[in-house]
């Protein structure tokens, strides 16, 4: 496993404007947040959210609790449909409910506690290919099964691949997790508080396993995290939420906006771009491989 | 040392298991002997050789008017309708409660229509599903359907609400449809707490195939014991009494069995 590199934050340019670190990034736009508010009753969470993020970059949403970092996350995922504004992702509105496009893991309940690790990855292959019954058989079912075991052994988990979650660690779970949603190759990986749950070592391992996936695969994540070091460390780019005005006799009139959006870890930019940039058939090959 | 940390060993436990029921029979036969003693024709409290004669006619005599081993009959007659009422009423609780535990526009109008309905007590409808059904099997069925069906709903839904919203939310982003969503893990995780619930219901099951035999039925275990009541016949019922609470027994102890050997990850994804 790679050993994460913490590079100093006061290397980095530090930018209030969102749009202005975009607009020196030469790939195109992915995902287009326009002016997206979220609101529950009087209740503001969001307030003129926008925010342009390029395929493959690797944000990290770092934040005071309760200032809509993980409702960001949802109206990302499609759990939640923003008050106001829209998402677009591809220059398409985001579909309004979530679907295999955007890959998902919580901090806990991310696995099926009924299946097996194995079955619990090989179930993303069969659903979408089996619209009745929700499970292939025969030799379909054998490839599926044979795909999922190979990205188990990828993650780490090849010698529990008979195993029930319950059977797993913490750290363990959070791995089968990951494996499952990458089996449907998603365009986007949204990871709310993955390791938040997990001891530090395991969390150390666990950052590797995630970088070296997203450096194969060129999927785009977002993470929400409340360690601000771990933010720092892994991503392409932090978003700060915070709140810019406060109401003290109405805590609930303002809505947090991204106060900073800091460009980090260049080197591994330079190096996604410099993937981005090659034919199209390597970059295949290697997704493929995955 | 006090009470609360003091246990008892292996053979100490077995002990203390059969204590309680071996005072019981205790009780029951002095009692028993002491009246026949006084009485050799009283009828309230028989022998176990009168229970054994009893048995004997029923379970290994042909009847003489039908040509039929009647505590078999009276057997197979009773689980049929129990096992009919209890596989409806699981398979009915199971389509209720997903739907209105899972689906948010089903739910509204069925949850609060289930909980008005579980609170009908069965055995006053009786007579209207004699009157609707006629004195047939169906009508005992039902009732044992009627009266099992609403609590076993509002369980399993109640259940299905208790699955996290990330692993449906996760499921969706799997590529699952509505559909098979519900049949590959909101079914597979449901079906041990079925039969959990079934446990739960199997007495109250009993007691509505029971009351249902004993007022309108040709045979049946529980029509047998109320119509050898107007004999005194307590030779019969007591065995009968003890024959139901076994069967009951053993259902319960399969039901568990079978929650063990189907769903192994239950046991550890409750933790």
């Amino acid at each position: 496993m790679k050993p994460i590199e913490n590079r100093p934050v006061a290397s980095e340019s530090l930018t209030r404007s969102p749009e202005r670190s975009t607009l020196t990034q030469p790939a195109r736009t992915f995902i287009d947040v326009k002016n997206v508010w979220q609101e529950y009753g009087d209740q503001v969470v969001l307030e003129r959210l926008n925010l342009t993020v390029n395929q493959g970059e690797f944000c990290t949403l770092v934040g005071a609790s309760g200032c809509g970092k993980s409702t960001f996350l949802r109206l990302l995922l499609g759990q939640e449909r923003a008050s106001r504004g829209e998402i677009l992702l591809d220059g398409q509105p985001l579909a309004a409910e979530p679907d295999s496009s955007r890959g998902v893991v919580f901090q806990r309940y991310s696995v099926f506690p009924h299946l097996s690790v194995l079955d619990n990855v090989a179930i993303g292959l069969e659903l979408p290919r089996a619209r009745l019954l929700g499970r292939l058989f025969g030799r379909a079912k054998r490839e599926a099964r044979e795909q999922a075991a190979a990205i188990l052994h990828k993650v780490g988990l090849g010698h529990a691949l008979d195993k029930y979650p319950s059977q797993l660690s913490g750290g363990m779970q959070q791995r089968l997790a990951i494996a499952q949603a990458l089996i449907m190759k998603p365009r986007v990986l949204l990871l709310d508080e993955p390791f938040g749950a997990l001891d530090p070592g395991i969390r150390k391992d666990m950052h590797g396993l995630l970088l070296e996936l997203w450096q194969e695969t060129g999927v785009t994540v977002f993470m929400v995290t409340h360690d601000l070091s771990e933010g720092f460390s892994l991503g392409t780019r932090l978003l700060v939420f915070d709140k810019t005005r406060i109401d003290p006799h109405a805590p609930g009139a303002f809505g947090a906006r991204i106060t900073y959006d800091i460009p980090l870890n260049s080197d591994r930019r330079a190096q996604r771009a410099a993937v981005a940039a090659l034919p199209a058939h390597i970059t295949g090959d290697l997704q493929s491989a995955l | 040392m006090r009470l609360i940390n003091r246990h008892p060993d292996r053979a100490g436990r077995l002990v203390l298991v059969l204590l309680p029921f071996a005072l019981l029979l205790f009780l029951y036969f002095s009692a028993s002997a002491s009246r026949l003693a006084d009485n050799p024709g009283d009828k309230l409290l028989p022998s176990a050789t009168q229970m054994a004669a009893a048995i004997d006619r029923l379970a290994f005599t042909e009847d003489k008017r039908s040509g039929n081993y009647l505590f078999w009959q009276d057997t197979g007659a009773s689980l049929s309708r129990l096992g009919l009422g209890i596989g409806i009423a699981a398979l009915l609780g199971l389509c209720l409660g997903i739907a209105a535990g899972i689906l948010p526009l089903f739910r509204a109008p069925l949850s609060p229509l289930l909980t008005v309905l579980s609170m009908v007590p069965p055995l006053a409808i009786l007579p209207i599903l004699f009157i609707v059904f006629g004195l047939g099997e169906l009508a005992k069925v039902m009732l044992i359907v009627i009266g099992i069906t609403p609590v076993l709903a509002r369980d399993l839904e109640q259940r299905a609400r208790e699955i996290p919203q990330e692993i449906l939310i996760k499921a969706q982003t799997l590529g699952a449809s509505t559909w098979t969503l519900i049949l590959r893990v909101v079914l597979p995780q449901l079906l041990p707490r079925l039969l959990i619930a079934l446990r739960l219901v199997l007495g109250s099951a009993w007691l509505f195939l029971i009351a249902a035999e004993a007022i309108a039925s040709t045979d049946g275990l529980g029509y047998r014991i109320f119509l050898v009541r107007r004999y005194m016949a307590m030779d019969v019922i007591l065995p009968y009494v003890v024959w139901i609470t076994l069967l009951a027994w053993l259902m319960d102890l399969g039901l568990r069995q079978l929650t063990r050997l189907c769903f192994p990850w239950y046991e550890g994804a409750k933790a």
